[in-house]
């Protein structure tokens, strides 16, 4: 059942109207986000893709008041022109969006990325990079008081994480994305961010390969020695979304409990195996 | 019945929010007690959560009924 993050309340977002998308259930980095935005005043809509993932979106939305949840397939450009139709139906403006969308077909989460076919390639890049260059033309046009525009990526984006492969390419480009996007929202006070959240245990991340060793892995290595939160990736997000970050954009953020900077196992971290049958 | 077994029922009827008396051992996730299939995969980490055990993939998708499941774990934890 879905429970609150624990957040802290008060009023950063207040007055503040936003779009999350790619909530699948309680443990989605988006509802981190979604929640931590809701827990300072925010008014979330949310979009999900599917009936499956829809009926889990809804009593989350409900939790925190809200009944703006939409359908949007990113694959389908008339679906998004709906969903966005739908919110401007119903809200005369948007402050803030949330991109928590990637796929890439599991068959080439593992093994060689140099085996990816040129359809698994382009599909990747399309759902977990383009959708967010799609929904920010969509957003954009109703931002006409500035905005802030936020995707989440890994760190698979600039190194080679075993199995990350074609999500890493993606995730690529989706960080350069931020950049271009940025330099030509700026002057519109538009802002665009990325958070490069270390792995979470979360319904997309049991996709790939080895999940529990990266998870533990990276755990016994960062430099806080654990994991994190979506609460905490929702407290950075929610940083970047509000007006504490009116001079931050273009960035990729890490909120990785610090894995980022780690160069080589920690000498004092046990020696691990690939948890398999 | 186990203490395991116990467990898994509940964890199975809050999930689902399926009757508990549908919940026998050889009911199927899927087929009996309506779950899609990302519901096996939320299963799955909740049961992993529950008893501090590791399911990979290859042995999660073997498991489809509450007996599986039952069976799985207590493997598990007698190892």
């Amino acid at each position: 059942m879905p429970e609150m993050p624990s957040i802290p309340t008060g009023s950063l977002m207040a007055g503040k109207r936003g779009l999350v998308m790619g909530v699948a259930n309680e443990r989605s980095i988006a509802w981190g986000i979604a929640a931590a935005c809701a827990a300072q005043g925010a008014e979330v809509a949310f979009t999900y893709q599917g009936d499956a993932l829809g009926k889990r979106v809804r009593p989350l939305a409900a939790s925190i008041g809200s009944d703006l949840v939409l359908p949007c397939d990113v694959a389908d450009d008339a679906s998004v022109d709906a969903a966005f139709e739908s919110i401007a139906a119903r809200w005369d403006g948007l402050d803030f969006l949330v991109h928590a969308i990637g796929f890439a077909d599991k068959q080439y989460l593992r093994g060689r990325f140099l085996d990816t076919p040129r359809a698994a390639f382009l599909q990747a890049v399309d759902i977990s990079c383009y959708s967010f260059v799609s929904v920010c033309q969509r957003a954009v046009p109703m931002m006409r008081n500035g905005g802030s525009l936020l995707t989440l990526s890994y760190l698979g984006a600039e190194r080679w994480m075993p199995h990350y492969n074609v999500m890493g390419i993606a995730k690529a480009a989706l960080e350069a994305s931020v950049r271009y996007l940025a330099a030509d929202l700026g002057a519109d006070r538009i802002r665009v961010n990325a958070i490069s959240a270390g792995p979470i245990k979360t319904l997309a991340a049991s996709g790939i390969g080895d999940f529990r060793y990266i998870l533990r892995w990276n755990q016994l290595n960062a430099p806080m020695q654990r994991n994190v939160t979506i609460e905490e990736v929702g407290g950075a997000a929610l940083y970047l979304l509000s007006d504490l970050a009116t001079g931050v954009t273009g960035e990729v953020h890490y909120v990785d409990c610090g894995y980022h900077l780690v160069g080589m196992k920690n000498p004092a971290a046990p020696d691990i195996a690939i948890v398999s049958e | 019945m186990s203490e395991i077994a116990d467990k898994v029922k509940k964890i199975v009827v809050e999930h689902l929010g399926v009757e508990e008396a549908k919940v026998t051992p050889e009911a199927s996730f899927i087929d009996d007690l309506g779950a899609d299939s990302l519901d096996t995969v939320e299963l799955v980490m909740a049961f992993e959560e529950a008893f501090g055990v590791e399911i990979p993939e290859d042995a999660a998708e073997k498991i489809s009924t509450v007996k599986d499941a039952i069976d799985y774990i207590e493997k598990q934890k007698a190892a």
